[in-house]
């Protein structure tokens, strides 16, 4: 078993097999879903195919996909963010409190503008807490999340007693409900938000490290990187996404409540898994994740269309994220198959 | 079968082994092999990785099967089917590298394991197992506090527990993994001496360790495998590392020494009176440009500590760290690199590289700086480095985009010495950069090594084998202690002078 | 600083200790700043409803020792609540030892859904039960129509009580009959971690799963055991419930499963298996109540209590993680001192 001491160059790879590998086998299994599910509820029901249709995913999705944004670099780090709702409704609250403040329904864009950039700092200062606890002390996120997430929603339900606040101006109401040029503007926010996140994990140090840390903590730490900072960050930035999204949904249903999207963790987690996400770390794509939204979306839609209640959607969601868990397992015991042949 | 000691009077072998054969999917793991263990003796089993050691054990213990036509024998009689429930009923017991043991448990749970086994419940004697332990542990001259959790004790002790616990499982045959390798010296010896006693109790202990000198010194024989198949069964009496290496990789090693003088070249590191309480005191010590000093002394000397304060990760109480006549302040091991200071981890596997990452991805993360264009990372550049690097330094891979997982140890190490090259290093601290590599590619490291100190980096090299910083470093630094107590050029003493010195 | 040489017993469990004197510090800065606080009244009443959760708790005691975790057993008690109620119509009535089987087998059934997930297709326990918590809960309500059920059979909703007398104020008070069945939930579990051969195997596979599978254990009980466990405790925590509910609500338990985590890690169990006792979980889940009864009487919102709670956790979690002698020498590393 000696090591051969003759350098081997890489092979050439032919034209088909090269745009495969540059697509990606993850996101093509995913636009193949993609279609799947189109055409199922397409037949299903004719109003499946519609404007209608494709504007309420299209003011739905943001919401949660700036939610799957703030949760994906954490769990790329190895880790989770549980708190990514109640830090968006908190957010939300800081700006209905900056607005209220300000005249309420008769606030100027100056206050809506101040009280967006103290939603996101909000939300980043979060993240600043739960960082440095998990990366200094090696508590495990789960529980510092969690622990932050009951914090916040003890704290939102103190402020708020439990209410709903509304009372905005009314020029908030197209950043929820307006449409730029045929595209509403939510989603126009989230397109943003998934060029930018994907610029910043493939192509910056921050999120180079991003993957590192996942994989192996402290060979990266060996290697020369402030694995510590760097964790810390990852955690702001997931609180300071969740300040978008809270920002949105108060512009998208004009109210603030502290419970709002309870169960939205759960479907963050699914589509990160399902567009590819490894859950112990160090893998996943913004883009795969991005379209496995989007097939969820889909999907609650078309059960919506069929008349089928929002928890029967839940229960299923539920059941594809085992299902997904399981084509896992399952691939990769036909891997193992293979390599022991 | 090959013994080359004629057995005068053959008492019958606890454990005997005959055709033993293994194949995974088209690997031969092992080829028609016997083996014997006598009763009350001390034996080894060396070899390369690969060689086959733990696949024997494993048939031994009857985790796997060997071929039809093999023969197991225990005490005489044959066994048609060993099993892990045979195997720890006829008294075999295994124990690991990684211990196996429970760190949150007390050292009684441990030890007493065995007795919470099995499917169907019943209530656990605490007393009984309490009573047990401190049985077992005064018999092998140990004094632990057995309600204490074993998280609480140090790798040494623990490695008693284990013990301890094949004990309560009445073991006849113990096989220990590479039990010597995370202690020091004088833990070794209490771990010798427990061995040699449980042998003199008739209990027979089958060593496999790659630190030959203590092979050669623990045990009475040793049996020697090498690509799945039994060299033989040589007595350790007269024996030597050179002949047991040769043994081992079929190879002869005509080495000489690389000792050259650099007394003309500028200096490149200067340690001056560096102190850190508990790990190493008031240790200077020069390295010029091109040199290569090595730094040798049995674990627990301070080396590695050492290492990692001139790295940046361990901040010295006292003393200073020069590079190029500037005294450096690290408060970091990003301060080192930037000043041109690069660390091989001796813990490749946990430390140096990152398993599941790519090649390329491990080989740049020193130096994500020197790939940017305009703040954001360059993929051509980015491949353009590896690429060159991996020319460079002749890896062997697949594709830059494999993981470093599917390299061999010894392309895993070129990797991770790639990865401080592209750094730009003025000193590199290599620690124990062959551990994990095989024998035979050994050499094309240290020729790398030397191509290096060549082109004029300086080079700390770290090891705890004698004869590779003996062969490959123009000044010895023995360290002991944490102090450096000598220090030798390998023109004017001999290797085993060396070895003496040092395993003193 | 001189170390005291503290008893072996305190040395040993230093969680449990700190959470007595924690503890014992409450309940005397309580009864000094209310006199409501000290009394028999408050104290049973303290017990009675602090019974769902400890017998919650002590299930998913045992979970986290086997090195897992499941944050569906709340919703899982909500299903076995509905279930029972249903079949007890059917069979018109019952009594608790009916009651008690049916919640067991339906809770054990729910748990062993989870451990089948997790041990066939190597699924991390956090993710199956993200899951289930959704399947469950999203099959609840999509089947019950979110309607609750107030016909239930007289021996379950009507107040049994322990011991009972009457107060100088003429109100009754007493404990319930709950309180019982918390305490024999409370000694099974002690039995089975402390007492029992598959208990020692819990801890051990929690605290190194490899070393476990080495030494042959069965790795499919483990994982059976120990959420078939809490399934079952679940079911029993979930009947109890509707006991002082006195009626069947969907969704009543939701979001109880993260207090009841809270108490048990505070209790001194480790999210990464092999450590916890029932007395650290009693602890906890009494910390957590004692500290709200006593923002109750203080008059404080009871909305500051979520918040109060949330962030000693965070405290609790973030000291217990870095011990100060840790911390120092971390801080010594990079500093110099």
């Amino acid at each position: 078993m000696t090591d051969s001491l003759a350098p081997t160059a890489a092979p050439k790879r032919s034209l088909p097999r090269r745009l495969f590998a540059k697509i990606g086998a993850e996101n093509i299994g995913l636009l193949i879903a993609l279609v799947v599910v189109i055409a199922f509820f397409g037949t299903l029901s004719p109003r499946f195919l519609s404007m209608a249709t494709f504007d309420s995913v299209a003011f739905q999705l943001p919401e949660l996909g700036l939610l799957t944004l703030a949760m994906l670099m954490p769990i790329i780090a190895g880790g989770i963010n549980l708190a990514v709702t109640f830090t968006a409704n908190l957010c939300g609250l800081t700006l209905a409190w900056v607005l209220h403040a300000n005249g309420g329904p008769d606030a100027s864009v100056f206050a809506f503008l101040l009280g967006s950039v103290l939603a996101v700092g909000v939300g980043t200062a979060s993240g600043f807490v739960m960082g440095p606890v998990i990366a200094y002390t090696g508590a495990h996120p789960i529980l510092v999340t969690l622990s932050m997430m009951i914090f916040l929603r003890g704290l939102g339900e103190f402020l708020t007693r439990g209410a709903d606040i509304s009372g905005f101006p009314e020029f908030i109401q197209p950043l929820g409900h307006g449409s730029l040029l045929g595209v509403p503007i939510p989603l126009l926010i989230l397109i943003a938000a998934v060029i930018v996140w994907h610029i910043m994990m493939t192509r910056t140090r921050l999120g180079f490290s991003n993957y590192m840390v996942g994989s192996n903590i402290e060979a990266t730490r060996y290697s020369g990187i402030p694995t510590r900072r760097v964790i810390t960050l990852i955690y702001a930035l997931s609180g300071a996404m969740c300040g978008i999204a809270g920002i949105i949904m108060l512009s998208r249903f004009n109210s603030v409540r502290v419970g709002h999207g309870e169960s939205y963790v759960l479907i963050t987690v699914l589509a990160c898994f399902l567009g590819g996400v490894n859950p112990f770390g160090g893998f996943g794509k913004v883009v795969s994740v991005f379209l496995a939204l989007i097939i969820l979306q889909l999907l609650s839609s078309g059960l919506n269309l069929l008349g089928a209640s929002q928890h029967l959607a839940t229960a299923i969601w539920g059941i594809m994220l085992v299902g997904i868990m399981i084509l896992r397992w399952a691939a990769g015991q036909l891997t193992f198959l293979r390599i022991t042949r | 079968m090959n013994f080359a000691v004629p057995m005068e009077e053959s008492p019958v072998p606890v454990l005997s082994l005959s055709n033993v054969s293994v194949t995974f999917g088209g690997v031969k793991a092992l080829q028609d092999v016997g083996f014997e263990v006598l009763q009350g003796e001390v034996q080894c089993i060396a070899g390369e990785n690969g060689s086959g050691k733990s696949t024997l054990i494993k048939v031994i213990t009857g985790v796997y099967q060997p071929q039809p036509g093999a023969q197991i024998i225990f005490d005489g009689k044959p066994v048609e089917t060993m099993s892990p429930a045979v195997a720890r009923a006829a008294g075999v017991e295994v124990i690991w590298q990684d211990l196996a043991l429970f760190p949150e448990m007390t050292v009684a749970e441990n030890i007493g394991i065995r007795s919470v086994l099995g499917n169907v419940p019943r209530l656990v004697n605490h007393g009984a197992m309490r009573a047990t332990a401190e049985r077992l542990l005064a018999r092998l001259g140990a004094d632990l506090d057995v309600d204490a959790p074993l998280r609480t004790f140090a790798i040494a002790q623990r490695q008693i527990v284990a013990i301890a616990r094949a004990l309560a499982g009445d073991a006849r045959i113990i096989f220990m993994d590479e039990p010597t390798s995370s202690l020091t010296q004088s833990e070794t010896d209490l771990l010798l001496n427990i061995v040699r006693s449980l042998a003199a109790e008739g209990i027979s202990i089958v060593f496999v360790s790659h630190r030959l000198a203590e092979v050669l010194e623990i045990s009475s024989r040793v049996t020697v495998l090498r690509d799945g198949k039994l060299v033989g069964v040589f007595p350790t009496a007269g024996m030597t590392q050179s002949r047991l290496t040769e043994l081992m990789t079929g190879k002869t090693f005509d080495q000489g020494v690389r000792t050259r003088d650099h007394s003309a070249s500028p200096i490149v590191l200067a340690v001056e009176g560096l102190t850190r309480a508990g790990d190493y005191e008031d240790v200077s010590l020069t390295i010029r440009r091109g040199e290569t000093v090595g730094l040798t002394g049995l674990l627990g000397a301070g080396r590695t500590e050492l290492a990692l304060s001139i790295f940046g990760m361990l901040r010295p109480d006292r003393g200073r760290i020069l590079l190029n006549g500037t005294a450096l302040d690290l408060r970091s091991n990003r301060d080192a690199i930037r000043a041109g200071i690069g660390y091989l981890s001796e813990d490749r596997l946990a430390l140096g590289l990152i398993q599941p990452q790519s090649i390329a991805d491990n080989m740049v993360i020193p130096v994500l700086d020197k790939i940017l264009d305009r703040g954001l990372i360059s993929f051509s550049k980015k491949d353009e480095l590896v690429a060159r690097w991996i020319d460079d330094l002749a890896i062997k891979i697949g594709l830059p985009t494999d993981a470093i997982s599917t390299l061999s140890g010894g392309n895993q190490q070129r990797v991770a010495i790639a990865k401080w090259l592209a750094v730009g290093l003025k000193l590199i601290i290599l620690d124990a950069p062959t551990v994990g590599v095989d024998v035979g590619a050994r050499a094309g490291i240290f020729e790398i090594v030397a191509r290096l100190a060549a082109d004029g980096l300086a080079i700390l090299l770290i090891s705890d084998e004698v004869p590779e910083v003996y062969f490959n470093a123009d000044r010895v630094l023995h360290m002991a202690a944490g102090r450096i107590v000598a220090q030798y050029d390998p023109r004017s003493v001999s290797l085993s002078d060396l070895e003496a010195a040092v395993y003193a | 600083m001189p170390s005291l040489r503290l008893p072996k017993l305190l040395r040993a469990n230093p969680t449990e200790t700190w959470l007595i004197i924690v503890l014992v510090a409450i309940c005397l800065g309580l009864s000094l700043s209310s006199d409501k606080f000290f009394t028999i009244a408050n104290l049973f009443n303290l017990l009675n409803t602090s019974s769902t959760n400890l017998i919650f708790a002590v299930g998913l005691l045992v979970v986290l020792i086997a090195g897992g975790i499941d944050i569906s057993f709340a919703v899982a008690a909500s299903v076995v609540q509905y279930v029972v109620a249903v079949a007890l119509l059917r069979i018109g009535g019952g009594d608790w030892l009916i009651g008690i089987g049916l919640a067991a087998i339906a809770g054990i059934a729910l748990g062993a859904v989870n451990a089948a997930l997790i041990h066939y297709f190597r699924i991390i326990s956090i993710v199956v039960t993200i899951a289930t918590f959704n399947i469950f809960f999203g099959l609840l309500m999509f089947f019950t129509r979110g309607v609750s059920i107030y016909n239930l059979p007289e021996w379950w909703t009507h107040r049994t009580m322990l011991i009972e007398f009457q107060q100088a104020n003429g109100n009754w008070t007493g404990l319930a009959l709950p309180v019982a069945i918390m305490a024999i939930c409370v000694v099974a579990t002690w039995v089975l971690i402390r007492h029992t051969s598959i208990g020692r195997q819990l801890y051990a596979f929690g605290d190194n799963p490899e070393g476990a599978r080495r030494l042959g254990i069965n790795i499919a009980a483990m994982h059976f055991i120990a959420f078939g466990w809490l399934g079952l405790m679940a079911g029993i925590g979930g009947l109890v419930q509707v006991h002082y509910a006195q009626e069947v609500v969907p969704n009543a338990l939701i979001g109880r499963e993260l207090d009841v985590l809270a108490a048990v890690v505070l209790g001194g169990a480790r999210l990464g298996g092999g450590r916890g006792t029932v007395l650290g979980c009693i602890l906890g889940v009494f910390l957590v109540s004692v500290t709200q009864n006593g923002l109750n009487l203080l008059g404080i919102s009871p909305y500051a209590f979520k918040m109060i709670i949330g962030a000693i956790i965070l405290i609790a979690i973030t000291l217990s993680n870095a011990p100060l002698g840790r911390m120092v020498a971390a801080l010594r590393q990079r500093s110099g001192t």
